[in-house]
């Protein structure tokens, strides 16, 4: 008898062997020697971790139970295999050339790079895998226990066991499984550390089989005659399981995380999959050989009511063959070990990529510094992840009892991932597949699956209490979980595939149909769809003839027509070639894609430019689609752009209102001051005169004489000042009606001259020759006048020459007439010379009896009379021009 | 008594009343109507009060006040001035420049001399 410490040792050195092996395996593949590491030999045996100690150990008890039906298990993939032309090929060159790291990356990859997608599959996947980990802890747990004697059973309980189990699977999972991180998410070592486990238990399950049928049966004939009168012999086939199961164990086969692992994520070369479809099913018949003998022997010679699931062990134990035993206990235990090796690897891949890291990159973003240590954080997060599948693997088998059988735990499983078949199978195969539909399909297909397998598999009252069992949520009968809708009779595990994978399928199929994909989804779909038809070569763009017109007509939806034409003809000018289609140089689609770029994004031109040159898998339809789409966010955009620049146009003419506003407060507030200062002057002086004559009795006549006079003169200025205002603000506003009449230029003048000189006590001489250009003018003659007064009086208070004069000439000036008021005076300072038009502008007001508005008033009227009035300084003086108008552009006023 | 008074102002009608209003009460009043040369006549006539007007050719009283103020000479000189703009801003400005008295044109005699006579009399 083998004890279990010697059990334990034997596993210890066994596992310090497969170290070894796959650490020399790892430094050979540094070196770049790796070519036997990834020969066709073992990538075969590395598919052989779909047979887990389920199917070492549970085949066995499978065949005794159920006679054989466990063959359906091997079916499946063996179908898949021999079909891999149809589906497999194309699902690894897909998983190949889109870098798929796993089945959730895979289809959210297919489904326009749908992170939700990926989460919602890798927590499904969680949830369906964790039955079968705890699936391989029970089967260790049992073979660890057939070896302890139950006479001086210790105090190591089955569940202690277990859970010591789980911990060393963990400890040697993350040992293997992240030593080190690959850019490709490949391991070499386990690889070929699984294949030699590959080896170790079919070498153990053909030894046990050949043990049995020459050791104790004696030879095929007599062991042929012991299975039919067996009661496997009697067992009869229910087609409805059957091909339930197979179609089973084949959806399995493609959707397992550990399977796509292997399958296409260690994949060196396509070619290894024709040598795979028949080694492989080759491999699973050998697995399968002994099945039905070992079943059969074990029923004869073991007491009733022994384990038959554990007839592998047992039967050599039975037989005094320890050391076969140990063979065999070392063949399961690489079944168990290889499978949660890799599931463990497969899951915490998904789980890091697709939930850990994005939470962490997100929380970091504010830190910025994403640095080396995003590595660390990767390896950290698998290494949880691993122990954290390990432990719901621990828990699940904990909480189901541990008491079912293998084969049934590993059906639950097999339900649970055959969910992801129709989202991947759809997606590779129908271009019409959507995100939504995929989601649609998975989640319903995961619901149904969690009500009518998995939460029954912890048994009646565990989850689910047993009314629901009898008479469904909250009484409803039609939701009971093994009799869905009301269809009873039929086996719960037929029950639950058939509903959950109906369900996900038509629920994938209706979502599908009535949403429409996005740009990036739609190229993916044709990426995936049609990933045959474009080559696995690198593409150059001037390998392949692109055509121009496609490219030309590819341009136009994007650019514009008008854009994209110009484009083309100005590059088939700089060719020299006429018309507007160039070659399609290197250079030209370079500037093509950087223009499409401005457009659609650079990613998306370069995938545009790229498949029309490399011609392709996706089709010039397919582009002309997202050409479209892409021109219409475009439009949409230039829209809001065109909307957005009208209100900036808005808010700026606003701000300049604003502003013109704020400045003309401004200028009123000055004027305002202006006037008030202009009013109160004069004002002051009454004031303050009246009250001396009123208060001031001893006044002398002369002194009362002076001051009446002043304030009658201030008032007079008062009045003036008055009547400029509102003179200049009936002007300014436009209000002022002309009174048009005919008459002499020179009758005008002589007339201004007149009533400005009647002051006597000026000393201008004013000089007008009567004789010069004269003719009739047709305008407002006494508005023309009182420019004409208002220029003389000017001149009369600010002439500072000794001997004042004032030139009145007329010059004709083809465009009109120009009088020119000539003085010889000092002349105004350059800078002053707009500004004495300004109201209020006084320059060298000496009585300060002006108002600053004569000029301001001047200005106004001749811009009525359609002239202007303007200043220039002369070397003796200064020069007032008052321009008059051409008779035709007066009479037009 | 004899207080010396200087008139800053460029209005002949208003310097004629002034002079005669204060001219009457005793006090010696000369008048300067340039505001840019205002600030050295103070410091060349050192009066006992200034009479200030706010629109000045040159130089505005404002400026003047806060030029006179920054001398420590004149921190204290009673400053009374005149403005014919009718705005509340004026009067901050002028405050803050450190008047003595603000009043507005037109005034009323009586209210003119009572002011220079309180200053005088403050300041001595």
């Amino acid at each position: 008898m083998i004890s279990v410490n010697q059990l334990v040792a034997v596993s210890l050195v066994y596992v310090a062997f497969l170290f070894a092996i796959a650490f020399f395996a790892e430094r050979a593949s540094v070196r770049g020697r790796s070519g036997w590491l990834r020969s066709p030999l073992v990538y075969t045996l590395s598919l052989s971790i779909y047979c887990t100690a389920w199917t070492f150990y549970g085949a066995v008890g499978y065949a005794a139970r159920s006679g054989m039906e466990f063959v359906t298990i091997y079916l499946g993939p063996s179908l898949v295999m021999i079909g891999w032309w149809w589906v497999l090929r194309k699902l690894v060159r897909i998983g190949r050339a889109q870098r798929a790291t796993s089945v959730a990356d895979l289809i959210s990859a297919r489904y326009g790079k749908s992170n939700l997608l990926a989460i919602v599959v890798t927590l499904m996947a969680v949830v369906g895998v964790t039955p079968y980990i705890a699936l391989q802890l029970q089967s260790v747990t049992l073979s660890v226990s057939i070896f302890s004697d139950p006479v001086q059973s210790d105090g190591l309980s089955q569940s202690t066991a277990t859970f010591w189990v789980a911990f060393g699977l963990a400890i040697f999972t993350v040992l293997f499984g992240t030593r080190n991180l690959n850019a490709n998410e490949r391991h070499d070592g386990v690889v070929i550390a699984i294949a030699v486990e590959a080896v170790v238990k079919l070498i153990a399950l053909l030894a046990v089989g050949i043990f049995v049928v020459w050791g104790i049966a004696g030879g095929i004939g007599p062991m042929m005659d012991r299975i039919d009168s067996s009661p496997i012999g009697e067992w009869s086939m229910d087609r409805s399981r059957w091909v339930a199961l197979t179609a089973l164990s084949a959806a399995a086969f493609l959707a397992l995380p550990r399977m796509f692992q292997v399958m296409v994520v260690e994949n060196e070369d396509e070619r290894h999959l024709q040598i795979a479809s028949w080694a492989f099913p080759l491999y699973l018949m050998l697995m399968s050989l002994f099945v039905v003998p070992i079943a059969v022997i074990g029923l004869d010679i073991l007491p009733a009511g022994s384990n038959p699931d554990l007839f592998v062990l047992t039967v050599p134990l039975a037989e005094g063959q320890g050391g076969l035993a140990t063979l065999s206990f070392l063949g399961g235990f690489s079944s168990a070990t290889s499978m949660v090796i890799v599931a463990t690897l497969a899951l915490s891949t998904m789980v890091s990529n697709h939930i850990v890291m994005p939470i962490w990159l997100s929380a970091q973003a504010e830190g910025a510094q994403v640095s080396g240590d995003v590595r660390n954080v990767v390896i950290l997060a698998r290494r949880a992840s691993i122990l954290m599948i390990i432990f719901f693997g621990y828990l699940y088998y904990r909480l189901s009892g541990g008491g079912a059988a293998l084969a049934a735990i590993g059906l639950i499983s097999f339900v649970g991932v055959a969910q992801f078949l129709p989202a991947m199978l759809g997606g590779i195969f129908w271009r019409g597949a959507t995100r939504w539909g995929a989601l649609a399909g998975l989640v319903v297909g995961f619901v149904v699956w969690v009500f009518c397998s998995l939460l029954p598999s912890f048994g009646p009252d565990a989850v689910l209490s047993a009314t629901v069992f009898d008479n469904g949520i909250a009484g409803m009968g039609w939701l009971r979980p093994q009799a869905l809708f009301g269809v009873e009779g039929i086996d719960p595990t037929v029950h639950a595939i058939v509903w959950s994978l109906t369900l996900n399928m038509v629920a994938f199929v209706c979502v599908s149909l009535v949403t429409f994909p996005q740009p990036l989804e739609r190229l993916q779909g044709a990426q995936f769809v049609n990933v045959f038809d474009h080559s696995t070569q690198a593409r150059g763009w001037d390998a392949a003839p692109a055509t121009s017109e496609d490219l030309m007509v590819m341009a136009q939806r994007i650019l514009g027509p008008t854009d994209a034409l110009s484009l083309f003809r100005a590059e088939a000018q700089r060719q020299g070639l006429s018309g507007h289609l160039p070659e399609p140089t290197q250079g030209f689609l370079q500037t093509l894609e950087r223009e499409l770029a401005g457009s659609v994004g650079s990613a998306t031109a370069h995938a545009m430019i790229s498949q029309l040159v490399g011609g392709a898998s996706v089709s010039v339809e397919d582009l002309m689609a997202v050409a479209d789409e892409s021109a219409q966010i475009l439009e949409y955009s230039n829209r809001l752009e065109a909307k957005s620049a009208e209100l900036s146009r808005t808010a700026r003419q606003l701000r300049e209102a604003n502003e013109k506003l704020t400045a003309l407060s401004v200028q009123k507030d000055a004027f305002l001051g202006q006037i008030s200062h202009e009013l109160r002057t004069p004002m002051t002086s009454i004031r303050s005169f009246s009250e001396i004559l009123r208060d001031t009795d001893e006044l002398e006549q002369a002194e009362k004489t002076k001051y009446a006079s002043i304030i009658h003169g201030e008032t007079i200025r008062l009045t003036r000042l008055l009547d400029d205002l509102l003179d200049l603000s009936v002007l300014e506003n436009g209000q002022v009606s002309l009174n048009l009449d005919t008459g002499n230029l020179n009758d005008v003048i002589g007339q201004a001259v007149l009533s400005a000189g009647g002051d006597r006590s000026t000393r201008l001489t004013v000089r007008h020759e009567q004789a010069q250009i004269d003719r009739p003018l047709t305008t407002d003659l006494d508005r023309l006048r009182q420019v004409f007064i208002n220029l003389i009086t000017n001149a009369q208070k600010y002439c500072d020459a000794p001997r004042p004069e004032l030139r009145i000439d007329v010059v004709d000036h083809g465009d009109g007439l120009h009088v020119v008021f000539h003085d010889n005076g000092t002349p105004i300072p350059s800078e002053s010379r707009t500004l004495i038009f300004e109201k209020f502008s006084r320059i060298n007001d000496k009585d300060g009896s002006g108002a600053g508005l004569g000029l301001a008033i001047c200005r106004e009227i001749m811009a009525r009379l359609g002239g202007d009035i303007t200043h220039e300084p002369r070397a003796d003086g200064n020069a007032f021009i008052v321009h008059l108008p051409a008779q035709a552009a007066l009479a037009a006023q | 008594m004899g207080k010396h008074v200087l008139l800053v102002e460029d209005e002949i009608n208003i310097i004629e009343a002034i002079q005669f209003l204060l001219s009457r009460e005793g006090w010696q009043v000369d008048t300067h109507s340039d505001g840019a040369t205002a600030v050295e006549k103070v410091r060349s006539m050192r009066p006992d009060l200034v009479v200030l007007d706010y629109m000045l050719p040159g130089k505005n009283g404002i400026d003047i006040l806060t030029e006179l103020r920054a001398d420590p000479d004149f921190h204290r000189l009673p400053v009374l001035m005149l403005t014919a703009r009718g705005q509340s801003r004026d009067r901050d400005l002028a405050e803050r420049a450190g008047v003595s008295r603000f009043m507005t044109k037109p005034f009323s005699n009586t209210e003119v001399v009572t002011a220079v006579r309180d200053l005088v009399q403050l300041a001595q």
